[in-house]
């Protein structure tokens, strides 16, 4: 792989991200409700004088364009202003939420992979079996179910009708002062419900397309000659077979990257999960700009970085694409 | 099925004890539940419950309630209110410092009590207050332009939080003062972590004023903004009180939780208020015939009882029942479909009219319930009614404050004395566009006017009395606003807690006594 074709990927990537700033920062003032009157009702009601000196502070009274030339100016020396709502730097309160936020969408990732592709496999090798049907039967009821209501089901029946996983946050915030493997467990604990949920959508995905993958590289040549020449059934599913059939997978699983970010938006909501997702969603009810803003470009910064990081490792993983453009 | 149920039994048992196991020290900790997210901690520039429950926490005033509306002594041990009621005299205890370790003196008192007034949006609440003398450290003369019966009442905790000077002094915007979110106060719990939207975390304030208290560790406001997250939490222990709940169903769920008392004591001075507000310069309600037709067809029993569960209870004027100043004679509109027909004929309505009803967005039941029950019930006169959703509160206080709607639902409070939460909403003087929770009904009546103005700088609790039956009767009479209900706050608390805030301001209110039983 070239360096030239690393940069020109780079500088794709910045130019995507200059649109979504410009997209961003103009569809949302296409919603209706001024920011000033929610801050100022959020004090408990105002004077016009009150909602004057908000607008000005913000620079509200400008026109929009130059708040958004303003906008752009300070995104690109690494500034995204101040919330309105909490009167704190975006930076700051999305550097306290983008942990919980890579931990979840992580783990669910990883989840989802391992678990759709095991069962992938599985139903590959009889592809008219009963686990294939039940295979193929969960894979497209999990794609279906929208990800708010397996959460909410999976709340009732783990959180409230047998309480074995919590269901507010992220630790139990009694285990502030105990030692790090309490909280690391906590954490866990915690962790069980919402990434579940959220692996779930991307699980019958991924059990799916290995599923077809591997029914078509099974069928090939060289799997019958590894079985020609005596591999055990193991071997020749999970050594010969996914190694190829895992191709698709990868590309995939960059794709889903930037759904499972919005998946998290929900889960989060749903599971009080203290991520970018619920900051996201709470600040588009506040008319908070500046963190809604920061938010989504964080959130796209993540989904560019992760599409150039499947880029490249496909090119890895298939050294037919060497050399290619 | 019953293995199932055992085997999950036995998991839930073998995972709490590895993550869930509650680290009780001596005082213990107090995991308070909320739906509400502080902007920041600061009571002196910002209203409101979401703030108020930590701000009261970190901050000491000069005064604090009890259940019976009586002042008693907090950083004041001692007050004087002049003769004349022009002047208050307070008499600061010795031993208060800040948690930096600073004393208390009368000139934090007097900076805090004059940034409050500069920055709070109750501006009502010390206006009068002209300038405060610190003869000495530990005096305090509040001197006023008006004699101002609200003012005790103002030096609660929940509205006066006494802020270091050496800290908030220097120059800086008090509202988006640094210092906000990491307050210095001299209250019994100092502020250890502060994570916007998420959590507050206070720890036990060693050096309190009051000797032998607080009781407690360590108190933890734990947002949670899913109520059945909450209630979840509620249920297994995780957070141990969750006050100004509202839902019916949450009440009636939390009230069987054995190991839970729930109270409506608490919320006296809050007083919230549910009410349809009426647009008086809209033709078509600028008519009182036709508010009051409306006023005859709504059945708050229906509402109160059907709606609510029980669980509410109906509002029949500005001012909370609960309140000293409540007038029991004013008119209560009961139900009468005849005579509310007769008044839309007579207003030349006979034939029906459309109108459009707003809810704020917030709890469903207390909101678009009632609204959908309008559109049902207003139908019998004639009345077409649309329900008009705001998919958010921007959207609906855009609609309110630019004056842009016909009839709204909405909750406000009282905020103890009338000067401050109930005047707001009557007062001619207050009609301004642009700002939610002003007189966006439009309403003008000059003898309104006055007797709101008397009754601000009357003394004789007597003579106010007075002053504010005349009011509500005439408030009835025009019914710029149709009051429902009284909004069914209650808290369930863990059994376990002793001396939980149950005064006339709640959680709004200092918990150095609360402590655990075991």
């Amino acid at each position: 792989m070239s360096a030239s074709y690393l940069l020109r990927r780079v500088f794709y990537g910045l130019l995507l991200m200059l649109g979504v700033v410009v997209l961003n920062f103009l569809l949302i003032r296409l919603a209706p409700g001024d920011p000033a009157v929610v801050i100022a009702g959020e004090m408990g009601g105002a004077t016009e004088e009150m909602l004057q000196a908000i607008r000005l502070e913000y620079g509200l009274d400008k026109p929009v364009l130059t708040q958004l030339g303003i906008y752009v100016a300070n995104v690109a020396q690494g500034d995204l202003g101040q919330s309105f709502f909490f009167n704190q730097p975006v930076t700051t309160l999305i550097g306290q939420r983008i942990g919980p936020t890579i931990l979840l969408v992580v783990t669910a990732q990883i989840l989802s992979i391992l678990l759709g592709v095991f069962l992938g496999v599985i139903a590959a090798r009889k592809p008219n079996g009963v686990m294939s049907g039940f295979v193929t039967v969960f894979a497209t009821v999990g794609y279906a179910v929208p990800v708010f209501w397996t959460g909410i089901m999976l709340i009732i029946l783990f959180a409230s009708m047998f309480p074995i996983f919590p269901v507010e946050g992220m630790m139990s915030v009694r285990l502030r002062d105990a030692p790090w493997y309490q909280q690391w467990l906590s954490v866990a604990h915690h962790l069980v419900l919402p990434a579940f949920t959220l692996a779930i959508i991307y699980l019958a995905q991924y059990a799916r397309l290995s599923r077809a993958s591997m029914l078509e590289v099974l069928g090939s040549d060289y799997i019958r000659t590894a079985r020609a020449k005596g591999a055990s059934e193991r071997s020749v599913l999970f050594k010969h077979a996914l190694r190829n059939a895992a191709l698709p997978i990868l590309t995939v699983a960059g794709l889903q990257f930037g759904n499972l970010i919005s998946g998290a938006l929900l889960v989060e909501t749903v599971f009080n999960w203290p991520g970018m997702g619920r900051l996201a969603f709470d600040s588009i009810l506040r008319r908070d700009y500046p963190t809604i803003m920061g938010v989504l470009f964080f959130a796209s910064a993540m989904v560019v970085v992760a599409n150039l990081l499947t880029d490249l490792s496909y090119r890895l993983a298939d050294p037919r694409l060497k050399g290619q453009s | 099925m019953k293995l199932m149920t055992r085997l999950m039994g036995a998991a839930a048992i073998a995972v709490s004890g590895l993550a869930a196991a509650p680290v009780f020290a001596d005082g213990g900790t107090l995991v308070i539940a909320s739906t509400q997210v502080p902007r920041h901690l600061n009571g002196a520039v910002q209203s409101g419950i979401a703030t108020a429950v930590p701000s009261t926490q970190i901050f000491a005033s000069p005064l604090r309630y009890d259940e019976n509306w009586e002042p008693q002594p907090y950083l004041a041990q001692s007050w004087e209110v002049a003769e004349d009621g022009l002047s208050v005299t307070l008499n600061l205890v010795q031993n208060a410092t800040f948690h930096d370790g600073e004393p208390v003196t009368s000139e934090d008192v007097a900076f805090s009590i004059m940034t409050t007034k500069e920055n709070h949006p109750f501006k009502s609440m010390f206006a009068p207050v002209e300038s405060i003398e610190t003869p000495d450290p530990h005096t305090a003369i509040i001197r006023l332009s008006q004699p101002h019966p609200a003012l005790l009442l103002a030096l609660s905790p929940a509205l006066a939080p006494v802020l270091p000077q050496h800290v908030y002094g220097d120059g800086q915007d008090v509202k988006t003062h640094p210092a906000n979110t990491a307050p210095v106060g001299s209250g019994p719990f100092i502020l250890e972590e502060f994570t916007a939207g998420e959590a507050v975390v206070m720890k036990k304030n060693p050096n309190f004023f009051i000797e032998g208290r607080p009781k407690l560790d360590e108190i933890i406001v734990r947002i949670i903004k899913d109520p059945s997250a909450l209630l979840i939490a509620m249920e297994n222990g995780d957070a141990d009180m969750y006050p100004f709940m509202a839902g019916s169903q949450e009440i009636r769920r939390l009230e069987k939780v054995e190991s839970l008392n729930v109270t409506t004591d608490g919320y006296a001075a809050v007083g919230p208020v549910n009410w349809i507000a009426f647009n008086t310069a809209s033709p078509k309600l600028s008519d009182v015939r036709v508010r009051q037709a409306i006023a005859y067809a709504v059945d708050r029993d229906f509402i109160t009882k059907a709606l609510h569960r029980g669980v509410s209870s109906p509002q029949r004027g500005p001012i909370i029942e609960s309140s000293p100043f409540f007038d029991e004679t004013i008119p209560a509109y009961d139900v009468d479909l005849e005579k509310a027909q007769a008044l839309m004929n007579e207003a030349g309505f006979g034939d029906g009219m459309e109108l459009t009803v707003d809810y704020i967005p917030g709890p469903k039941e207390q909101q678009q319930s009632v609204a959908e029950y309008l559109k049902s019930q207003l139908k019998k006169i004639g009345i077409d009614v649309t329900v008009r959703a705001a998919p958010d509160f921007p959207t609906w206080a855009g609609r309110v404050s630019g004056h842009d709607f016909e009839l709204t639902m909405d909750v406000v409070f009282n905020w103890g004395d009338p000067v401050i939460g109930v005047h707001r909403t009557y007062l001619s003087s207050n009609i301004v566009k642009g700002v939610i929770w002003s007189n966006t009904q439009q309403y003008t009546n000059e003898r309104v006017d006055e007797l709101l103005n008397a009754a601000a700088v009357e003394l004789d609790v007597d003579k106010r009395k007075a002053l504010y039956a005349e009011f509500q009767q005439l408030v009835a009479g025009d019914l710029p606003v149709y009051w429902v209900n009284a909004l069914p706050y209650h808290t369930a608390y863990d059994a376990r807690l002793q001396n939980v805030p149950t005064g006339i301001w709640g959680t709004m209110h200092p918990m150095d006594m609360v402590e655990w039983s075991e």
